[in-house]
């Protein structure tokens, strides 16, 4: 697209000027950025138990090994700083390296800095860390309960926080209605997962006592203060700096702030420069992932489907530590509880709990998704249950068009909208008719096809107030009020009277320096590629706010409101030096194509350029009442914004948008897998400034968001092991999985921001998952109860559904079972195998050291360390993937010489492992029958990266100890029999006997 | 996430590769397109001592047909092979199943025996040379041995392959007027490893064979009249035969459910494309 | 026999973008390392190191490849082209344009890998199908645009390489 001089550049899409340099791979990102000369390398020991007392930490081998600077624990980092500012008032500490006590499998341990990151990886092997397991749970429900694993003693439970809301009379109103309806909601865990992950440049200066961080960070700054408390320094001896370029965020990149702490402590103990760059298991597991979240939602319903009350019960799962700024994922939505519905009365119970898993953090819809989930399933099941059509229910329930702006129950101020015209155009423009008729013929040919609906509104720029209302009303009056949004913007002339606007808004890809250019030039009639933009931040030299940052969806609304408020600042200056200029009034100068001049003359104009230089060159001119012309810098902060209210009100954001959406879902008859047929998304998100940008915002939220709902779990073992270690196993959707939404615009303009722009983005976060499992049920059940939906909707979870009772087998296997989600990766097997050998001296040899050595894997030197115990090393693996591991075996409930049991346990860097399998011996006519059955769980990382092979691999390695024994007990093994016939002899084993 | 340190010997003939083997023993891996080995080796799972490239090595470099069969070689890409112009011709059942191997830009390096010496139970190439009922040629210094498929495979990513020997080539039986063949696939994404992959052959004898992947620690076969009146019956005691296990991508249960319904439709397609 | 030995460096030739480069690398370091810290060429970015995100990909001998599972040392004696090498002096390559003036990338992470994944395949197959071109991409991971745009950006480009004009 040309760009038109005469038309203004707001509300077009121009093309970005951040493109250019991206394209030819001149981006400046994280890992881009110049460093100084001797700038180490950093490497974390990172912790495979998801709940461990750390017993020691031999730092020796390491501190020798080539090329290490520093080799750092968290006792170290404690000594040197405060714990983090935790967000509500518990007796608890959160340090950003685990000191004594590890909580989560990926949880820092120690740090390792070299001279390079190869090296510093190989010390980081070498570290030795004796850790003592601890019970883990990882069920935000089962932390509850009186006997569940407490992760830290001082809080003498798992429950950190508990309040309870009431607006209006929800008790009166569920007494009053008619009906009742209610269901229980279960949220996964996923993240939004950037390709670029975090990296941090720290150095220390110690005669100024100041540390340099630079960080890919994206806000909010309010956490500058978190970091700089921690270190123990006012805020002027934190310089944190951010690049040019961020490789998207999706609100993750808030949480390498505990990293920032970390890196400027190695700094400091290695006296230079240290680099780290988050690789992607590092990322996976430790970074930070959105709440999970387990919801009891009802309503109090009238007999036309119209909905009186809600009652709330919220237990949100933030991990390990509750770290700045949670839970604010649970409160962000509380002004918003009611949806996009006039519901007067609620009810509320938040209780937030820690469980041994990554601690949670920003996420995109942040809040949105685990909060809608429950609403919009709630609207459906409260239509399948009374018999009404869907959309009459949503209908009938919408804040009305003329009650705008509108105060919801719990105290957000909805600024604008028309719910019903948008939803109405929706249908019409999205073809929900021919959707209809699409699904009948579906279902008419015995297809399974479902239509889903949801409706959302979409909260953008967070009063940084909201997350007070965690505290009481009496907590609150102590600590002093917290509110408002504080934007700020800086508009600057150089001496050549050319334009650079300042932002601190921190972009991921969300071309920020596009649109301020945009609203900037058209303020001052220039062409675009006159202004130029910076979004990076130096805390040291730009205007900042806590409310800095790129998050919340505040860009549009906020950031961009601030330059145009910054920008029209300056013209009206600038009027007035060339009014004087140019003889006439400051109200008849017009600013157009790059010239100041007089309206309806063009004759009498003077270049752009001369003007705004003259505050440079001859300041002497300026008219009296202008001080200069040469930089504007402006603060905005909404009024609307304030503080929760005595009653626990709060309006927890300034803009709400509006989507509805609707989709067509059909499954597979063959494998079960679901597939979205068509999928609709209409917005109101205020005043476009880019459509393009606006449309990239919405297929970007709606992609995370089919990854959500079909594909992306945090999966974690009952042990605290963590599943989802690689991106082969946390599954990011790519071009195939992900179709074109129809999208659709209604705009109502904000009356609360300078531009009538509301944030957009985030939306479909919140709206799409539970759309999809709104169609999944009408696929699956179109009439009766509403079947428990829980993402990701797998085909897996599907099949029993679609294809009814298994057939049984007339033979069956004895079965080999891996349970991955119940019980961690536990898994059973059995095997036998005849040798030629009596049970007497087979039992002899089950209790001597040099046949153990002889037929455990990889063994070297096992030795006795007592009657039935003995330790040894061992090499285990499969393939390639080859590990040393230090094991502990004990035989006990000893039958000689019928049946002994064997337990093991092994620790080595790829993880570890414990089993026990019960042995029997059995005299048969061919010989004596060696049976066995075992247990086995897995962990560490190992069972983070090799989910997917590692059952296999177990039954391999477990298979490989029995062979040898019946070799060993058959009197020589290989040689003494036909090739042919040892291998079927271990082919029987290796099966189960069976194949 | 960066691999330890290893010695690396870039071998420019055969016998310098074996030669390497030998002297490595079992802390020595070969080297060909990585890209099952490299990952392991980065997120330090896998720690050779030795690591032997034989991508430069001519003659393990070639595609070689004779009237029955179709030799590839250790360094043939998978992408070599999947644009060699008798493919279609040759090997219809490895043409269909070739783009269901990773994403183009790992075929663009990887290699046909990288994959049969990885012995991933779910990837496709192995699936289909124990379909096809092929060979693997192994090589040891002054040793050679020809393996049938479908005992080379062991087990979950084991093979019978000894310490100091090598893969050289994998040999397929080539296609026979009459016979048809189809592959079908069910992965979590397009590329992903396969919950459960599906080659199917229908001969013009009547007999047919459905191999299965993914499921078992090993692709397995079943042999069956291509027009069984028990089809269902017969599906479902394979698909319990094969002892699905639960992981995070899918249940034993999906698992038995897709050997059923996969498995079908996939020899009904064989069946129907016989020439 | 050339044998790298893990305690030293070995120089490796290639030549990047038509231009010949030498580094000295120990055997264990990666193509992706060598390109962006050795060489100084940062414009293929690092996101997964184990071949799954795509971000990492370069053409080596003219095919798309991941550079984070190709050893630098594997690399002698090939032709290897970034995204440096796609614009030609300061004039961004039709592919490129098309990517700009579809918004076909946000952040711009991942667009390097994409581009020399679409590069290849023009080169290959100038009349790419729709289904070709997914094909390609979905072995590339994007976070931000939900992939509508690039395949957009890519049917662009082909329709112009085939010769009609190109309208974003």
């Amino acid at each position: 697209m040309k760009d038109n001089a005469t038309e203004p550049f707001v509300g077009r899409s121009v093309t970005r000027v951040e493109d250019q340099a991206l394209l030819s791979g001149h981006g400046r990102f994280m890992d881009d950025l110049p460093i100084a000369a001797g700038t180490l390398a950093l490497a974390f020991v990172r912790s495979p138990h998801g709940h461990a007392e750390i017993r020691s930490v031999d730092m020796a081998e390491a501190a020798a090994a080539p090329g290490v600077v520093a080799v750092i624990t968290g006792r170290d980092v404690m000594a040197r700083i405060r714990s983090m500012t935790v967000g509500v008032k518990a007796d608890v500490e959160c340090w950003p390296m685990a000191v004594d006590r590890v909580r989560y499998v990926g949880e820092p341990v120690a740090m390792v800095v070299a001279t390079d990151r190869y090296l510093a990886e190989d010390a980081a092997d070498l570290v030795a860390v004796d850790y003592a397991p601890l019970g883990a749970v990882v069920d935000p429900v089962a932390a509850l309960a009186e006997n569940a694993p407490v992760l830290h003693p001082s809080l003498g439970g798992n429950l950190i926080n508990e309040r309870r809301f009431r607006y209006g009379d929800p008790e009166a109103a569920f007494d009053a209605a008619p009906h009742r309806i209610g269901i229980d909601v279960t949220y996964p865990r996923s993240a939004c997962t950037p390709i670029e992950t975090y990296g941090v440049i720290a150095s220390y200066e110690p005669g100024e006592d100041a540390y340099d961080i630079t960080a890919n960070f994206q806000g909010p700054f309010s956490i500058h203060a978190v970091v700089a408390r921690s270190l123990k320094v006012p805020g002027n001896r934190l310089r944190l700096r951010t690049p040019p370029d961020s490789g998207g965020s999706f609100g993750i990149k808030q949480g390498v702030f505990p990293y920032m702490i970390l890196l400027g402590i190695a700094a400091r103990i290695a006296q230079a420069p240290v680099k780290w760059i988050e690789d992607r298991l590092e990322h996976l597991s430790a970074s930070v992932s959105a709440t999970n979240r387990q919801t009891r939602i009802e309503a109090a319903v009238e007999a036309d489907g119209r909905i009186t009350a809600l009652d709330w019960d919220q237990i949100e799962d933030c991990g390990a530590h509750l770290r700045a700024p949670e839970p604010a994922t649970l409160y962000r939505m509380h002004g918003n509880m009611t949806g996009a519905y006039d519901i007067r009365n609620m009810a509320i119970r938040n209780r937030v709990v820690l469980t041994n898993k990554t601690p949670t953090g920003l996420n995109r819809g942040f809040g949105g998704p685990q909060m809608y989930f429950a609403l919009e399933r709630l609207m459906d099941a409260i239509a399948r249950q009374m018999g009404l059509d869907r959309l009459d229910v949503i209908r009938r329930n919408l804040v009305p068009a003329n009650a705008f702006p509108y105060r919801t129950a719990s105290g957000a101020l909805l600024d604008s909208g028309d719910y019903a015209t948008a939803l109405n155009r929706a249908v019409d423009e999205g073809g929900l008719a021919e959707l209809c008729a699409r699904r009948d013929k579906a279902r008419a040919e015995g297809r399974r096809y479902g239509i889903g609906f949801a409706c959302v509104v979409e909260p953008s720029v967070s009063n940084m107030g909201y997350i007070t209302t965690v505290l009481t009303p009496q907590e609150r009056a102590k600590a002093g009020p917290k509110n408002g949004a504080q934007a700020t913007a800086t508009v600057a002339i150089d001496p050549l009277g050319s334009v650079t606007v300042k932002v601190a808004s921190v972009p991921q890809g969300q071309g920020h320096r596009t649109v301020l250019a945009q609203v900037v030039a058209d303020k001052f009639g220039l062409p675009l590629a006159a202004v130029r933009v910076l979004a990076d931040v130096d805390t040291m030299r730009d205007a900042w706010s806590i409310a800095s940052g790129n998050y919340a969806s505040r860009f549009a609304p906020a950031v961009a409101g601030a330059a145009e408020i910054a920008a029209s600042r300056l013209r009206d200056k600038l009027a007035k030096v060339a009014a004087a200029q140019l003889n006439i009034a400051p109200g008849d100068v017009t600013f157009e194509a790059g010239r100041i001049g007089a309206a309806g003359n063009p004759d009498n104009s003077l270049s752009f350029a001369r003007v705004a230089a003259t505050a440079h060159w001859s300041p002497g001119t300026l008219p009296d009442d202008v001080d200069q012309t040469m930089r504007e810098t402006v603060y905005w902060t909404p009024p609307e914004l304030e503080a929760p209210t005595a009653q626990d009100g709060i309006n927890s954001s300034l803009c709400h948008g509006f989507i509805f959406d609707f989709c067509g879902i059909e499954i597979d008859p063959e494998t079960a897998e679901p597939k979205i047929d068509r999928y609709v998304t209409m917005h109101d998100c205020g005043r476009i400034l880019h459509p393009a940008m606006v449309d990239g915002q919405v297929r970007g939220g709606f992609a995370q968001a089919v990854g959500a709902a079909f594909l992306e779990e945090y999966a974690y073992g009952a042990d605290g092991s963590f599943q989802s270690g690689t991106l082969a196993d946390y599954l990011l959707p790519t071009v195939m999985e992900v179709p074109e939404p129809l999208i659709l615009h209604h705009e109502t303009p904000s009356p609360f921001t300078p531009l009538g722009a509301k944030g957009v983005g985030e939306g479909n976060c919140m709206s799409t998952p539970v759309c999809i499992a709104n169609a999944v049920a009408d696929a699956l059940a179109p009439d009766g109860p509403a079947p428990d939906i829980v993402l990701p909707i797998t085909a897996a979870k599907l099949a029993p559904l679609i294809f009814g009772d298994e057939p049984v087998s007339k033979e069956p296997v004895p079965e080999t079972q891996a349970e991955a989600s119940a019980n961690g990766r536990k898994l059973t097997g059995e095997g036998r195998a005849v040798v030629q050998a009596s049970r007497e001296d087979i039992w002899k040899m089950l209790l001597d050291p040099a046949t153990l050595e002889a037929i455990i894997p990889g063994s070297h030197g096992v030795q006795k360390v007592g009657e039935t115990r003995f330790k040894a090393d061992v090499t285990l693996g499969i393939g390639p993937v080859r590990g040393r591991y230090k094991a502990d075996i004990e035989l006990s409930d000893l039958d000689p010489p019928n049946a002994v049991t064997l337990s093991g346990r092994a620790v080595g860097a790829l993880g570890n492992g414990g089993g026990h399998g019960r042995v029997t011996l059995t005299d048969t006519a061919e010989g004596t029958e060696i049976a066995y059955r075992y247990e086995a769980q897995i962990g560490g990382k190992v069972a983070s990266v090799g989910g997917r092979l590692l059952d296999g691999a177990a039954k391999v390695v477990i298979g490989e100890f029995f062979r040898a024994l019946a070799r060993h007990s058959g009197g020589g093994g290989a040689g003494s029999g036909p090739l042919a016939r040892l291998r079927r002899l271990l082919q029987s084993i290796a099966t189960g006997g069976r194949s | 996430m960066k691999p330890a340190p290893f010695d690396l010997v870039v071998a420019t003939d055969l016998g310098e590769a074996l030669e390497a083997l030998h002297q490595g023993g079992t802390e020595a891996r070969v080297i060909a397109g990585g890209q099952s080995l490299v990952p392991m080796l980065n997120m330090r799972l896998a720690r050779p001592a030795t690591l032997i490239d034989i991508t430069r090595i001519p003659e393990l470099s070639r595609i070689e047909a004779t009237a029955d069969t179709v030799s590839v070689g250790a360094a043939v890409r998978q992408t070599t092979l999947e644009r060699w112009e008798d493919l279609a011709d040759r090997l219809p059942l490895v043409r269909a199943a070739l783009p269901w191997v990773g994403h183009t830009q790992l075929r663009n390096r990887g290699t046909v025996c990288g994959s049969v010496a990885h012995a991933d139970p779910s990837a496709e190439l192995p699936l289909c040379l124990i379909a096809l009922g092929g060979s693997v040629t192994l090589r040891r210094r002054r040793k050679t041995r020809q393996v049938a498929a479908r005992d080379f495979f062991q087990g979950m990513m084991s093979t019978d392959l000894a310490p100091g020997e090598m893969i050289a080539s994998v040999t397929f039986p080539t296609h026979r007027k009459g016979t048809g063949y189809a592959f079908r696939e069910v992965a979590r994404r397009h590329g992903d490893f396969a919950i459960v992959a599906c080659a199917a052959i229908a001969r013009h004898d009547g007999s047919a064979t459905l191999t299965v992947g993914g499921v078992a620690d090993t692709p397995r076969t079943l042999d069956l009249p291509a027009e069984a009146a028990d089809l269902d019956d017969r599906l479902n005691e394979f698909a319990w035969h094969l002892q699905a296990r639960d992981d995070l991508h899918a249940t034993a249960r999906y698992r038995r459910d897709l050997v059923r319904h996969l498995g079908r439709a996939t020899l009904k397609e064989a069946l129907s494309c016989r020439d | 026999m050339p044998r790298l030995t893990q305690d030293e460096t070995h120089e490796v030739r290639f030549t990047l973008n038509g231009r010949a480069v030498s580094a000295r690398v120990s055997p264990r370091l990666l193509l992706t390392d060598v390109l962006r810290h050795e060489i100084g060429a940062t414009g293929t970015h690092v996101g997964c190191e184990h071949g799954v995100c795509g971000a990492c990909t370069v053409q080596v001998d003219g095919e798309p490849v991941r550079a984070c599972l190709m050893l630098a040392a594997q690399a002698e004696g090939s032709e290897i082209r970034t995204v440096e090498g796609l614009a030609k002096r300061e004039q961004l390559a039709p592919l490129q344009e098309a990517f700009r003036e579809n918004f076909a990338l946000q952040c711009g992470f991942c667009t390097a890998g994409i581009l020399m994944t679409l590069d290849a395949l023009f080169s290959r197959e100038p009349d790419a199908e729709e289904d070709t071109i997914r094909e390609a991409l979905s072995g590339h991971l994007c976070r931000c645009t939900g992939y509508v745009p690039i395949v957009q950006a890519a049917l662009a480009v082909r329709n112009r390489i085939k010769g009609g004009p190109i309208d974003a």
